[in-house]
């Protein structure tokens, strides 16, 4: 069980990772935002429900490490038109919690809320979503081993996603 | 038909190489498209391995209608549109299950998984009322080609395999890449909505034009094998088989390349277990032939995408309101195929997808664009000087050619026109 003093210590410096994070994301800081990543991350949004088996049924996104650098990459060649022009993005983080009671030397369980708004050539669009967070201190840093993105309206047709959620 | 002139409306907005704008956007038109094309066709609804047990369901749709494809007790697909013949009610509110019967919440009414009318509450009310005669509507006809469960709201009729004709042989192509004959549908659909009109969707499937500009961006990054069958110098072919269904046939590209499994990226070697299945399955020569070709690329008019790895089933909603409904094909008897079938839908399709989330932003793009005036004309004379018979008879073309669009648009207006 961390100290209270330790316990706050972390809290504060996962807020700012996941503030630091969804800036990144807004200002379409690619490379910037790959870096927040493990050698062995996983970007997951799954589709139709929060607790689907992602190797058996599809997913919004499910990117490993290679796949979500790709997914980087093609932002990166101004040509991926869906964001060209960009989307304007500001989305509140919220309802930041630490989800184990006890963390040792493992990835930090970290969830929060996030409330996205988009605006892009079709129209505005609001999006909401659980994430839940793997961290891990890499190198004194902390880092996303995993970042589970649930839509609140995963069940629905949604239109096209093409920011970094 | 135009009193003034003689000339059917429809005659002076599809012409053979341009369409007008107003065929897209047009509220009165989409109309009568649900009456004449989604209401009276047949529209591709479901797959049977989607109910595999008695009393399976899942909701399903044509066009804006709530259809709930049931498997009965006797093993037979019905499909029930999901209103209770009471006072309108939505009587299934779940995507799918298992019931023999579905009760409406609203006065307790309940039907059969077949649509048969089983009880309502307090029946004293409903004293010398003959029950049959207030069963849940069904879809008028109901017809299965090789698993996929199409529907046509008209008592008469095409058949199912007349409606098909030539394309039913790419269907049967599909099935041949598993080594057990079957497509299954398991994966879990991807819902896409586009704003923007369903004949964008329809037309871009065989659009062979498009992929070397729209998706430059992907192709630039990944290595894909993909841009070049859409390049000046590819032997690739575009079809038109009538009825409004066409494909791109990137078997000649595929066949120079005389490699097992080069259509899909990878290679024999890579699904060993896959390999083995199929040659097992249809003997050396025929698994290796079929390994070569591929899967088809086919459109069946007017919503069933084949597109090689994947299925899109195209849903109108509103005249500038659709949903690409997508999932990964999987192959009965062929689980490591199936896997990554499975990681490469995710990554390319769906509203995340690296190509969907680009070709989704086209269809938006033209939505808006054509309530521009000037000029009032979608051109789609692409190859039209060059387009020729092969030896089926049907109208081939360049791969980038706009023999697709043209032969739906010429499909389109025969609906479209009274009898």
């Amino acid at each position: 069980m961390l100290s209270r003093e330790s316990s706050a210590t972390l809290m504060s410096a996962i807020t700012a990772f996941l503030y630091r994070e969804a800036r990144l994301q807004d200002e379409h800081q690619y490379e910037a935002w790959e870096k927040l990543w493990t050698d062995d991350g996983v970007y997951w949004v799954p589709a139709n429900g929060a607790d689907i088996d992602p190797e058996r049924q599809m997913s919004i996104i499910y990117d490993n490490r290679s796949r979500i650098a790709l997914r980087v990459r093609q932002l990166m060649t101004g040509k991926h038109f869906t964001q060209t022009p960009q989307s304007n993005l500001r989305r509140l983080i919220s309802n930041i919690e630490l989800m184990d009671e006890q963390p040792d030397d493992g990835d930090i369980a970290v969830a929060s809320n996030s409330l996205i708004f988009e605006s892009s050539l079709r129209d505005d669009t609001l999006w909401a979503a659980r994430n839940e967070y793997r961290l891990r201190h890499v190198d004194g840093e902390l880092r996303m081993a995993s970042k589970k993105v649930i839509l609140v309206n995963n069940d629905k047709a949604i239109y096209t996603l093409s920011f970094l959620v | 038909m135009n009193m003034m002139t003689g000339v059917s409306p429809w005659e002076r907005l599809i012409r053979p190489d341009r369409v007008h704008g107003s065929l897209y956007t047009d509220p009165e038109i989409f109309e009568a498209e649900l009456k004449n094309i989604w209401y009276r066709t047949w529209v591709y609804v479901g797959h049977e391995s989607e109910v595999p047990n008695a009393n399976d369901y899942v909701v399903k749709s044509i066009g804006p209608q709530s259809v709930i494809m049931t498997r009965d007790e006797q093993g037979k697909v019905n499909l029930l549109l999901n209103r209770c013949s009471h006072r309108g009610n939505q009587v299934c509110s779940f995507e799918r299950g298992n019931a023999r019967s579905f009760t409406c919440p609203f006065h307790s009414w309940t039907f059969a998984n077949d649509g048969r009318l089983v009880g309502y509450a307090f029946p004293d009310g409903y004293e010398g009322q003959d029950k049959s005669q207030l069963a849940l509507g069904r879809v008028t006809r109901v017809e299965s080609y090789r698993g996929f469960v199409f529907g046509s709201f008209a008592a008469d009729g095409l058949t199912l395999k007349e409606h098909l004709g030539g394309a039913a042989e790419t269907i049967d192509r599909l099935v041949r890449a598993s080594p057990e004959g079957e497509v299954e549908i398991t994966a879990g659909f991807l819902k896409h909505r586009v704003k923007a009109n369903w004949k964008f969707i329809l037309e871009n499937e065989c659009d062979g034009y498009h992929p070397a500009f729209v998706h430059t961006s992907i192709f630039g990054v990944a290595d894909s094998m993909i841009g070049k069958l859409y390049g000046g110098a590819s032997t690739a072919l575009t079809r038109d088989y009538g009825n409004g269904h066409t494909e791109i046939d990137l078997r000649p590209e595929f066949r120079k390349r005389d490699a097992p499994m080069s259509w899909f990226g990878t290679s024999e070697e890579r699904l060993p277990d896959y390999t083995a299945r199929m040659k097992a399955a249809y003997g050396d020569t025929a698994a290796r032939e079929i390994m070569i070709d591929g899967t088809p690329h086919v459109m069946i008019f007017p919503n069933l995408f084949i597109a090689e790895i994947q299925m899109f089933v195209i849903q109108p909603l509103g005249v500038d309101d659709s949903v690409q409904h997508v999932t990964a094909l999987q192959f009965k008897g062929a689980p490591d195929l199936n896997r990554r079938l499975r990681q490469q839908t995710m990554g390319s399709v769906g509203p995340a997808g690296f190509l969907l989330a680009d070709d989704s932003e086209m269809y938006e793009r033209c939505h808006r664009g054509v309530l521009a005036r000037n000029p009032e004309w979608i051109f789609l004379g692409r190859g039209e000087k060059r387009q020729r018979q092969d030896e089926l008879g049907f109208t081939v073309g360049h791969v980038t050619d706009e023999v697709p669009s043209r032969g739906i648009w010429t499909h389109y207006r025969k609906l479209m026109e009274p009898a």
